[in-house]
């Protein structure tokens, strides 16, 4: 048995060094953004009386939705930072285990280099050991500086044995999907497959507990996020849901190293099929092949787009019917007069969506990179394509692919929204509003499109762009930030309707700057060397 | 006429000189070989040649055209086959193939079902199932699919079995015979020996030697079997012998192709039982342009 995992310490001691600056980067920037929180609560929010107002605002379908349950007659810091934070947190430690697990099995198994390390004296399941040791090690030390981190900020409703808990549940949360993905990785064939299935599963979570949340209680009890804010830190401390997640974890852990042990490398546990002899017409292109390989993908991304619309059109109804009985309310949020509260959301809920909307986008052109380092662009450009027809295949895709995505989250929200509002919705109310973000995703294309055309290296940055976007709009609307730093986005610049007024200008400006941004990648990506 | 040339290529990677200044010619109806050890450059002369590098100095024309400012219509007229085949796992190999030869611009069916036949190989599997071979021969029956004016293979044949090299052999010197031009990069000496009617050398970046095999084994040493009545004393000590061995009765050295009088002349004083000179094969060639690239250390 142990021979299975022979040399699983050396592959761990591998795994840390090849990717300690990634890992400290995922652990610090969690940690970081756990311990700021409670303590911009506490300037935001000095008095018991102006969190109590806070609870109010929160006390409604929308951010249930949005962040969870929580006992909202005891707000205090500690309560408000596990209500506001820990879910969120939650499912960005979840992201970061997918990822990781991904990166270290399927794609390396993909990339051929699981087989040279296969071929050593090393057990059949010692990669998959080595990757799972270095995730729970990884979230261990997460819960733990979280935990420490907490404990010492000296507020005074932030106490030891909540902040115990809510590092247990951050660590526990990432273990589990880190299980979750290794069993994925059993399952599909590719890394996408994986990476895929594993965020579906997690987004499906969040979703479900949303829903259950709102409305059907029992949702939420099937879903592993719908357990994290059962835990109720800083007011009961329950530690139950935390087993109940590690048991889930040694499911998908146990499953996971018998279908790895079973397996051949290099396929799933899904047979191939035999396939097309001849190209169908569509695909005999660079623009075909650019949309045949991203078919899947894109398909995937459009039903999750439409359900997270749905999802958040879903809790409209339950909405306006809490907005009615409660006064301060409508003090608070029309200040503008004329609008109503359904429309204040639509207004946040927006930017959210586009900016979720503009992911599969941005994917669709740092995929020709990805293409050059899986070596496959000289096959087209040693034919009759030119670096600029290769580029616009996928940019068109890319383009045509936002306007798509923020069209079927809005037309979901839409459509659900008018389903359960009394008198319905007005569809160009909603999809106007979102229309309005495109060009601040094309801004977001160009700027890929510029990494792509110059430092694809570097094109990472981009995704950190749109998280710093998502931070400074999605939070800065909870803590009231000052207006510049939403500004030091393109989304920011976007005006929130319905509330805001329509402005043309910087929807021209962003239009003109994304021109630029994709013209300048285009000349570059004519001059730069391609790698293979 | 020459239809591929290049002049005093050089290449940077950051601070590294991948090339120094490589010339090479390719006529047109000739197969020209491109041999040199690893990491000697031949790859990134092929890129640029290309236009997927761009040289840092140095000119490369293929029908006269600029390989960077006119790829694309350069690459109307010419097939490629890399080294390392990297495709699509989700497509077939079928599927790849027509792309390929669409992207091409020419398309004849006959001729794909003829190569996928003599290459005996399945395009109805997905690419992630082939094996090295098997991807190899989806880039060589798009390559041979088209008529192209000049072929450029990089180490088309490192996967292949011996029958498959055979038949790739053929298409070569089919398409030869058709008027066609080749570069052939490759470590497969035999092949080169077979095919080309011109070779270059190229080691860290530089073409050591270029030109007909002839030419290039007249500049070089022979291989002498030899067996005397008397002892050879001082032979190793004349200018021109390499590399003496004595093996029971015989003695097997090298001589330089302008010392060969004197050596006969000194061996025949000795009284000959038996002489045998042989050509040296590229083998030969090569091994000394290795050797001493390794003595030098060799490339990174
Ligand atoms: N993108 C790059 N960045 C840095 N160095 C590179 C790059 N590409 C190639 N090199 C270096 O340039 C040199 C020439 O490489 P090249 O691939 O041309 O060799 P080759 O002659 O094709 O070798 P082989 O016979 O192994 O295929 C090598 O030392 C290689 O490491
Ligand atoms: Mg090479």
């Amino acid at each position: 048995m142990s021979e299975r995992f022979a040399k699983t310490g050396l592959l761990t001691r591998f795994i840390l060094k090849r990717d300690r600056f990634r890992l400290s980067l995922w652990v610090i920037g969690i940690w970081f953004f756990t311990i700021i929180v409670p303590l911009a609560f506490e300037s935001l929010y000095p008095s018991q009386s102006e969190r109590d107002m806070m609870a109010d605002t929160m006390n409604n379908p929308a951010m249930i939705a949005m962040v969870g349950p929580a006992d909202l007659s005891n707000y205090t810091i500690g309560v408000m930072t596990s209500h506001q934070m820990l879910l969120i947190t939650a499912v960005v430690v979840g992201l970061m285990s997918i990822l990781l697990v991904t990166r270290y099995t399927r794609t390396d198994e993909e990339d051929g280099k699981l087989e040279l390390i296969q071929s050593l004296p090393v057990g059949r399941l010692s990669t998959l050991n080595a990757t799972i040791i270095v995730l729970v090690v990884t979230n261990v030390i997460l819960a733990v500086i979280t935990a420490i981190g907490l404990s010492v900020l000296g507020i005074e409703s932030v106490d030891v044995s909540g902040s115990i808990l809510y590092g247990a549940t951050l660590g526990a949360t990432g273990i589990l999907f880190a299980m979750i993905t290794a069993f994925f990785a059993q399952i599909t064939e590719s890394s996408r497959g994986t990476i895929g299935l594993s965020i579906t599963v997690l987004l499906g979570a969040y979703l479900l507990r949303a829903i259950g949340d709102v409305s059907v209680e029992a949702l939420s009890w099937i879903s592993p996020l719908g357990w994290v804010p059962m835990t109720e830190i800083y007011a009961n401390n329950d530690w139950w849901p935390i087993f109940l997640m590690l048991g889930l974890a040694i499911i998908f852990f146990i499953a996971a190293y018998y279908f790895n042990s079973i397996r051949d490398l290099g396929s799933g546990m899904l047979p191939a099929r035999k396939g097309k002899i001849h190209a169908s017409r569509s695909l005999q292109s660079p623009i075909g092949l650019a949309f045949r390989l991203q078919r899947t993908g894109t398909i995937a991304w459009a039903v999750g787009m439409i359900v997270l619309g749905a999802t958040y059109g879903s809790v409209f109804g339950d909405l306006e019917s809490f907005f009615e009985g409660n006064e301060i309310f409508i003090e608070m949020l029309s200040i503008d007069g004329g609008t109503t509260y359904t429309e204040q959301f639509i207004a946040i809920l927006m930017v959210i969506v586009a900016l979720f909307a503009t992911i599969p986008p941005i994917m669709n052109v740092i995929k020709l990179y990805n293409e050059e380092k899986k070596g496959r662009i000289g096959h087209l450009l040693s034919r009759s394509v030119s670096r600029y027809q290769l580029l616009m295949s996928f940019l068109i895709i890319s383009i045509i692919n936002a306007f798509l995505m923020v069209s079927l989250t809005a037309i979901g929200l839409w459509a659900a929204g008018d389903a359960v509002v009394e008198g319905g919705l007005d569809f160009w109310n909603i999809y106007g509003a979102a229309l309005a973000y495109y060009p601040a995703m094309l801004f977001f294309i160009g700027l890929a499109v510029l990494f792509v055309g110059f430092k694809p290296r570097f094109s990472s940055i981009v995704w950190i762009y749109l998280f710093f976007s998502f931070i400074v709009l999605y939070f800065g609307e909870l803590f009231q930030f000052p207006e510049w730093i939403g500004k030091l986005s393109p989304f920011g610049h976007i005006p929130g309707m319905p509330i805001d007024e329509f402005e043309l200008l910087p929807i021209i400006w962003l239009t003109v700057g994304a021109m630029l941004l994709m013209i300048i990648g285009a000349l570059g990506y004519r001059r730069r060397d391609i790698q293979e | 006429m020459s239809i591929l040339k290049a002049t005093n290529l050089t290449k940077k990677f950051g601070d590294f000189k991948a090339l120094d200044g490589v010339n090479i010619e390719v006529n047109e109806g000739e197969v020209f070989g491109f041999i040199g050890p690893n990491g000697a450059g031949k790859s990134t002369t092929i890129r640029i040649l290309l236009g997927m590098l761009k040289a840092t100095s140095g000119e490369a024309k293929i029908f006269g055209k600029d390989v960077w400012q006119d790829a694309v219509d350069i690459h109307k007229r010419i097939a490629y086959v890399p080294g390392d085949v990297n495709l699509w796992p989700n497509l077939t190999g079928g599927e790849v193939i027509d792309l390929f030869v669409k992207l091409r611009g020419g398309n004849n069916k006959n001729r794909r079902e003829e190569l996928i036949e003599r290459f005996n190989f399945d395009p109805s599997k997905k690419c992630r199932t082939y094996s090295k071979g098997n991807r190899q021969k989806v880039a060589l029956i798009a390559a041979l699919a088209s008529e192209a004016e000049i072929y450029i293979f990089d180490e088309p044949t490192s996967g292949l079995d011996p029958l498959m090299e055979r038949v790739f052999q053929e298409y070569v010197l089919e398409a030869k015979q058709a008027g066609s031009s080749v570069l052939l990069s490759s470590h497969i000496l035999s092949e080169v020996e077979k095919l080309c009617d011109r070779v270059g050398i190229i080691r860290q970046g530089k073409i050591i030697e270029s030109g007909s095999l002839n030419d290039m084994r007249h500049l070089t040493r022979s291989n002498m079997i030899v067996q005397t009545k008397k002892p050879m004393d001082g032979l190793a000590q004349l200018s021109g012998v390499h590399s003496v061995e004595e093996t029971g009765d015989e003695t097997i050295f090298q001589v330089d192709t302008d010392a060969m009088e004197s050596v006969i002349e000194f061996v025949s004083r000795h009284g000959v039982i038996k002489l045998e000179s042989a050509p040296p094969t590229l083998e030969d060639l090569f091994m000394r342009h290795y050797e001493t690239d390794a003595q030098s250390g060799g490339d990174s």
